[in-house]
């Protein structure tokens, strides 16, 4: 944890701006000349791979639409929140207020987003999250400014829940760690399953030695373990997981972050055989994930994870928006209409809102193998759920 | 008591020097018109923070300036304040008038109560004491799940004073900042005067001697160290309603440390050393983080050079100017 | 099953309490000795990890990388001590803790600049990755094994330099009685520089043993700094006795508190509630101890000054 938590470093860099930038025409609905986003996610400490690869993953929209996002010449600043919702606040203040952002994007941790969401909300800043789907906001405390492009916290869990109960496992040991999105998790977990859990826990977000924890499972006499470990923490669990033997004794499942392409190259052959669920994977088949893949993998040289994904998502959302609204960023209702229809190709297929402008979506199941090439990487091997909504719509009472 | 011809100059005055401090004050007050007009309001939000961090250095500075108490949990009591307005936000209290005196009492109770402890220990026991004590109101604010926990708690809006002021707007914020402030430092420099002040400085410099002229030892640095408990609540509550939000975070040992460290560069022992050193820090932190970013290294260096260069800090250089000029 | 419980926790708190005396073995030696107080201690930890990853992945050995890193640590000790430390031993606590502070920034942000802000991988070596049958049905890592033997032997050494070695005798009589230490003939300097560049080593030890396990990141030494210093007053200033029964007692208590305690709390919470008060109490708990310890022994423990 950083020494000096109460300040966040200046936005770091900034995306190619065509054009001479002229102060915003004031009065009426007129076109804006350029679209500003703020960019801001953890790129320090155990979760920067995640914010890393929103990053990258929105910046490679960026550049694939020659610097613009709807037509318009796209200003990003990219701003690092060291994983603290007290230095994240600060930041979202300067970008909001300062900057005067046109959207804000790029969250990885729940618990930052709840610290920063009202304050963006409330300057009717639009936020579009790459990854945190806190069920704060699905349900009760729904608001037309948050549009999720990735998912809420609960599903992915819910289709790993399912998997465990239709492969017949009968005594499970949970792990997560103690914040809104663990919390979500467990209990997505727990709405499919409905076997016996044997232990629960939660760890401190910022505990990285799994010792006791595992000293608890191996006791409990589980069968089979589910954990959500995001990033650095998940990198650790495994090893740690390994090299106390219980690899042979149990079998452990993960959403996909827990499992994904980062955690992959840290681990390396420990983890093959890992079950894990999500709502993208490299080998979809669909002409704009092609593109996304190859891409990325010439820009960055390596494979995307499912962050680079939706960070990609959030841009081409965003540029889709713009380009529906002719670039009358003023005009708020008309880009919130046009946020609503979704109007862009997603990496995962057919996409679209529920009223509480979460996606309504398909869960894969996915499966770590050593491919062809003799990488270790995640297979597509089937479909826990299709059309998914969350649980929580229901609470929403979206105003109009 | 001010110098006069009669009465030279010593260590123990400490008066407001109005001869910069009005102007500096005239500067302060004309500070949001500037920013407003150079269309960088944010800014005024800055210098509203700056200040509050400033009262809550010159509450450390009282006690381990003035009194020689080397207090490594400062930042508790700036926290239990912050807390106190957050959780009466929650539980739907909102009025500055209820909870801001409640921030000052939440303050003052706890650092009686760690005060009454700690005060019995000496030297590097007492730092290590009061830092035990700092750090376990950390743990105790992070296990409170009902109020934010690790995660913390957002203030729904600024505390309610009146349809006469509305502290949401940043300007009128800042002025209710400024004027807390200035009463602050006036009440401290008349108590620095004064005999409590006197007898405080005396004991920072020979306990023994103070407690063989009668002086009750204990009972001064308790009242100075509740004292200094009660103001830092004061300037929690206001960084409470500054930021939006409080967090476990504003507990932590490293914030003491930063504290600390506002004061040491200020000047321990002067009435505006924490003043001083809370703007030269945070102004600093700004200046670099807009060229840089790596300004962690850059701050680093500048306090280095301050401890290598200025060892009674950033203000023992004014006075040294000052007397190479003849001044007082 | 809690017999093993139990077992593997002792001895996952002694690991954890042994790397901790190889932190609070050179902060008391600065502290009791030189009567600094180091900020920057957590620093010499920090970029001890760092240049262990960084030879480690370079050569492809971690024992190369285990060796030549806390070499280059312990010159980085020196260095830092002959150039800026040695100006603040004459002055104030407050003096100190400002210079080492500042020291501190800049060792994070130069790790930053050089390593960048993710974190940086290490991992054991391959033949220390697997786990370990030592009791029939129960297998523990071998990694955490290899620990508690390097601290256990770097204990011992410590031992043996401080009662059986001349200089080992000099330390003893500097942290005793500094000013009649010199006055016996001490290279007072060359002492000190030696010791810091020890305590340097241990950092870079602790921090390479432990970086497998955690993570090797920016700000990695902030946490631990505030145990070492919990250890040291629980131990007794300047004792390296104290250090050690301090640690164990620290990394048992700490342990401890992270099972025991939740598990009292969730047959009486439940999970969710205990979760959030288990790690808080177990972290109370250390501090309780070190009132306790203060109460009872106001000066340590072990304390070294006559």
């Amino acid at each position: 944890m950083p020494f000096l938590p109460s300040r966040a470093h200046r936005p770091s860099t900034r995306a190619a701006a065509l054009g001479a930038a002229i102060a915003l025409l004031a009065g009426g609905a007129q076109a804006a000349d350029q679209v500003k986003v703020g960019l801001l996610t953890t790129l320090s400490g155990p979760g920067s791979g995640l914010g890393i690869d929103i990053r990258d993953g929105f910046q490679l929209a960026v550049k694939q639409g020659a610097g613009k996002l709807g037509g318009l010449p796209a200003e990003v600043t990219v701003a690092d929140d060291q994983q603290s919702p007290d230095a994240a606040k600060q930041t979202a203040d300067r970008l909001v207020k300062r900057e005067r952002v046109d959207f804000m994007t790029g969250i990885v941790f729940s618990n930052v987003m709840l610290a920063v969401g009202q304050p963006v909300f409330q300057s009717r800043t639009f936020y579009i999250s790459a990854n945190a789907g806190p069920s704060q906001y699905a349900g009760a405390q729904c608001n037309p400014y948050f549009f999720s492009a990735s998912y809420q916290n609960d599903n992915m869990h819910e289709a790993v829940g399912k998997t465990v109960q239709d492969r017949g496992f009968k005594k499970v040991a949970l792990l997560a760690p103690n914040y809104p999105a663990g919390k979500d998790a467990l209990a997505g977990f727990k709405r499919y399953y409905k076997g016996e859990v044997v232990m629960e826990a939660y760890t401190p977000l910022s505990q990285l030695d799994y010792g006791a924890e595992l000293s608890k499972i191996r006791a409990s006499g589980a069968d089979a373990v589910f954990v959500f470990l995001p990033g650095g923490l998940g990198v650790n669990f495994v090893k740690q997981f390994t090299g106390a033997g219980l690899g042979k004794e149990m079998k452990l499942f993960a959403p996909g972050f827990s499992a994904d392409e980062d955690v992959i190259r840290a681990v390396g052959d420990a983890m093959v055989g890992i079950f894990n669920s999500s709502q993208w994977a490299h080998d979809m088949d669909n002409a704009a994930n092609k593109r996304f893949v190859a891409d990325f993998q010439k820009e960055y040289g390596r494979l995307p994870t499912l962050y680079a994904a939706q960070g990609y998502d959030a841009a081409r959302l965003i540029d889709g928006a713009v380009r529906r609204v002719g670039g009358k960023l003023e005009d708020k209702a008309a880009l919130r209409k046009a946020l609503e229809a979704a109007p862009f190709e997603s990496v995962r297929g057919p996409f679209r809102f529920n009223t509480n402008h979460y996606p309504v979506q398909d869960y894969y199941l996915r499966e770590v193998v050593k491919d062809g090439q003799g990488r270790i990487t995640n297979k597509t091997v089937g479909r826990v759920f299709e059309a998914h909504a969350d649980a929580y719509a229901g609470e929403c009472r979206m105003p109009s | 008591m001010p110098p006069t011809p009669s009465h030279p100059p010593s260590l123990l005055d400490h008066g407001l020097h109005p001869r910069w401090s009005i102007p500096l004050l005239v500067l302060l007050v004309l500070l949001p018109t500037i920013a407003q007009a150079l269309d960088e309001g944010f800014y005024i939000g800055v210098a509203s923070r700056i200040l509050v961090f400033a009262l809550a250095a010159t509450s450390l500075n009282l006690i381990l300036g003035f009194g020689g108490m080397v207090s490594f949990g400062h930042a508790a009591f700036v926290g239990v304040g912050a807390y106190a307005v957050g959780i009466l936000m929650q539980e739907g209290i909102a009025s500055a008038w209820i909870a801001w005196p409640a921030a000052v009492a939440a303050g003052a109770l706890f650092a009686f109560v760690i005060g009454l402890v700690s005060l019995r220990t000496q030297g590097v026991y007492f730092i290590m004491i009061t830092l035990a004590f700092a750090q376990m109101l950390f743990y105790l604010m992070v296990s409170l799940k009902a109020y934010g926990g690790e995660d913390g708690l957002s203030l729904a809006s600024r505390s309610q004073v009146g349809p006469w002021l509305d502290l949401a707007d940043d300007a009128r914020f800042y002025y209710c900042v400024l004027a807390i402030c200035v009463l602050v430092f006036i009440g401290l420099a008349r108590l620095l005067n004064a005999r409590f002040g006197h007898a405080l400085q005396g004991i920072r410099e020979n306990e023994t001697r103070m407690a063989a002229l009668g002086v009750p030892v204990y009972r001064t640095k308790l009242a100075a160290f509740t004292l200094a408990g009660a103001i830092a609540g004061l300037a929690g509550a206001l960084l409470a309603n500054q930021a939006g939000f409080v967090s476990p975070a504003a507990l932590q040992w490293s914030q003491s440390g930063m504290l600390m460290v506002m004061v040491i560069l200020g000047g321990v022992g002067r009435l505006y050393g924490g003043f001083v050193g809370a703007v030269a820090f945070l102004l600093i932190e700004e200046v670099l983080a807009a060229h840089t970013m790596h300004w962690q290294f850059g701050l680093g260096a500048v306090l280095l050079a301050v401890v290598l260069v200025a060892p009674n800090g950033l203000l023992s250089l004014a006075r040294a100017r000052a007397a190479k000029a003849g001044r007082p | 099953m809690t017999g093993l419980l139990l077992l593997e926790q002792s001895l996952n708190g002694l690991q954890f309490g042994l790397m901790l005396f190889l932190l609070a073995a050179g902060l008391t030696l600065v502290f009791g000795i030189m009567d600094m107080i180091n900020l920057a201690h957590g620093s010499l930890y920090m970029v001890g990890a760092y240049l262990i990853a960084a030879i480690a992945t370079a050569s492809g050995s971690f024992w190369i990388g285990l060796a030549g890193g806390t070499l280059a640590t312990a010159a980085i000790g020196v260095l830092l001590e002959v150039s800026v430390l040695r100006r603040l031993y004459r002055r104030d606590h407050l003096s100190q803790v400002l210079g080492t502070f500042a020291i501190l920034l800049m060792a994070n942000e130069a790790v930053r600049m050089v390593w960048g802000s993710q974190p940086v991988a290490l991992n054991p070596p391959p033949a220390l990755a697997g786990p370990v049958e030592l009791l029939p049905g129960f297998s523990y890592p071998a990694y955490r094994l290899f620990i508690i033997g390097v601290g256990l032997a770097v204990a011992l050494l410590l031992y043996v330099l401080v009662t059986r070695t001349r200089i080992g005798m000099q330390v003893r009589a500097g942290a005793s009685n500094r000013e009649m230490a010199m006055a016996m003939g001490t290279n007072v300097r060359r002492l000190f520089t030696g010791i810091f560049a020890l305590g340097a080593a241990l950092c870079a030890i602790a921090g390479g043993m432990l970086g497998p396990l955690l993570a090797v990141q920016v700000g990695m030494g902030e946490s631990i700094l505030i145990l070492a210093f919990v250890v040291i007053v629980i131990g007794g200033i300047g004792s390296i006795r104290g250090a050690l029964v301090g640690a164990l007692l620290v990394g048992l208590v700490d342990t401890a508190g992270r099972t025991l305690v939740p598990l009292l709390a969730e047959r009486l919470l439940g999970p969710a509630a205990a979760a959030g008060a288990g790690p808080a109490v177990a972290s109370i708990l250390i501090y309780v101890l070190m009132a306790a310890v203060l109460f009872w022994k106001p000066r340590g423990l072990f304390p070294s000054h006559g």
